[in-house]
């Protein structure tokens, strides 16, 4: 997980960073566990599987099984693929459901074509970017990952990978050899605008072109606005400057008395639904 | 790993392609590891299946009763589908080996996880 300061990758190799200590933190430490769960749940939504069915999809990257346990919550059946054995050995503690492999996805991955619905993968790839060895070429090494991956996802399937790219030109490199797999698709970012709940998804469809779906983004202050939150604490609609008052909104407006409902109702209390009549003009004498 | 994986995988050494499948498979010690009944999974994944490969991994894991080919209707069979989700999902390879048929490289199982590391010469890239 990159955090502020050294990224994991320029450490070293990836079997190496996710040692046992480094496993152990997924077992153990709710702040990752619940990180890494609602990246899996944004992954799945992105990844569009038909509805209801159950589904034979691959977790590249898959780690202690965090993220394969909630595919298999959905009813899916999986295989993961990991390079690091002490994550393997925790997730076979913890019982993934799951299939693993130990094994390197910048060498391919080893199965027959047309063999996956679908294919999710929560901050994995990045760590292609960095040559651990001296004979090691990341662009190669991704196009190879790339191609394998096209070759062994059904036609029509999508990959959603979400990873933390550390600068635009390695999300470049990433999206280019991608393209030159012959996938189409593109990156969705989600919150944009905030440093730490940024988070990047490399989106690829194998077939036809579909549209890219929308990040998501954050509205008004809070960025968990779309859940119901609810509090007694009063959210200022506008921004007061000592002296002079600057209304976002004008008093009484149709707009102001539809954003104080819109208050009424986050705060849990019952408001009547807004219609056409909503804040419309009276008749001066009411 | 699952006969179901292992109707999947192929070897992936430099210069193989389509001629790594299927991989030879010995195992040295079996599981039979209760997985729920999903019939409507089982009836999707049984077109995909490679049924000389289950038929030979079956045999070398001395499994006993296998059907040797989908039954006409097979997705409203339920007996069917209840054989064939225990022979793909419920009976696990815990240590034994996977070999490509074409280089003869063998990948090793351990606690139920194919090690699939290809060396530097292997690698395609």
């Amino acid at each position: 997980m990159a955090c502020g300061g050294r990224r994991p990758e320029h450490g070293g190799p990836p079997e190496l960073f996710y040692d046992k200590n480094e496993a152990r933190k997924y077992l153990r430490n709710s702040r990752i566990i619940a990180i890494q769960t609602k990246m899996t749940e944004r992954a799945l939504e992105l990844l569009n599987l038909p509805d209801e069915k159950p589904c034979y999809l691959l977790d590249i990257g898959c780690g202690t099984g965090l993220s394969g346990d909630f595919l298999s919550d959905e009813g899916h059946y999986w295989v993961g693929i990991d390079i690091s054995p002490a994550m393997l050995d925790a997730a076979l503690d913890r019982e993934a459901q799951g299939d693993l492999l130990l094994g390197d996805m910048g060498q391919g991955i080893p199965f027959k074509p047309g063999s996956f619905d679908g294919c999710i993968s929560i901050s994995a790839v990045q760590w292609l970017c960095n040559a651990n060895k001296k004979c090691d070429i990341p662009a190669k090494r991704l196009y190879c990952f790339f191609t394998s991956l096209y070759s062994v996802l059904v036609r029509g399937a999508r990959a959603v990978l979400q990873l933390y790219p550390e600068n635009p030109e390695q999300l470049e490199l990433i999206t280019t050899q991608a393209m030159k797999a012959g996938f189409t698709g593109g990156v969705v970012v989600d919150y944009p605008n905030s440093a730490k709940a940024k988070k990047f998804y490399l989106c690829l469809f194998s077939g036809p072109s579909t549209f890219l779906p929308k990040g998501l983004n954050e509205v008004k202050d809070e960025e968990e606005a779309r859940q119901s939150t609810f509090t007694k604490k009063r959210v200022p609609f506008r921004i007061a400057k000592s002296g002079v008052v600057k209304n976002r909104v004008v008093r009484k407006s149709r707009e102001w008395v539809l954003e104080k409902k819109e208050r009424r109702r986050r705060q849990g209390k019952e408001v009547r639904p807004d219609t056409q009549y909503t804040g419309r003009k009276r008749k001066p004498y009411f | 790993m699952k006969l179901l994986t292992h109707n999947f995988l192929s070897s992936h050494v430099k210069g193989v392609g389509p001629r790594g499948f299927p991989l030879r498979l010995q195992a040295s010690e079996v599981r039979i590891m209760p997985v729920e009944f999903n019939p409507e999974f089982v009836a999707r994944m049984i077109p995909k299946v490679e049924w000389a490969a289950l038929l030979e991994a079956a045999n070398t894991l001395c499994l006993g009763e296998v059907p040797t080919e989908p039954t006409q209707g097979y997705e409203q069979d339920e007996t069917f589908l209840r054989q064939m989700h225990h022979i793909l999902l419920e009976v696990e390879v815990m240590e034994g080996t996977l070999q490509c048929p074409e280089s003869g490289r063998v990948f090793p199982i351990t606690r139920g996880i194919p090690n699939m590391l290809l060396s530097d010469e292997e690698t395609a890239a």
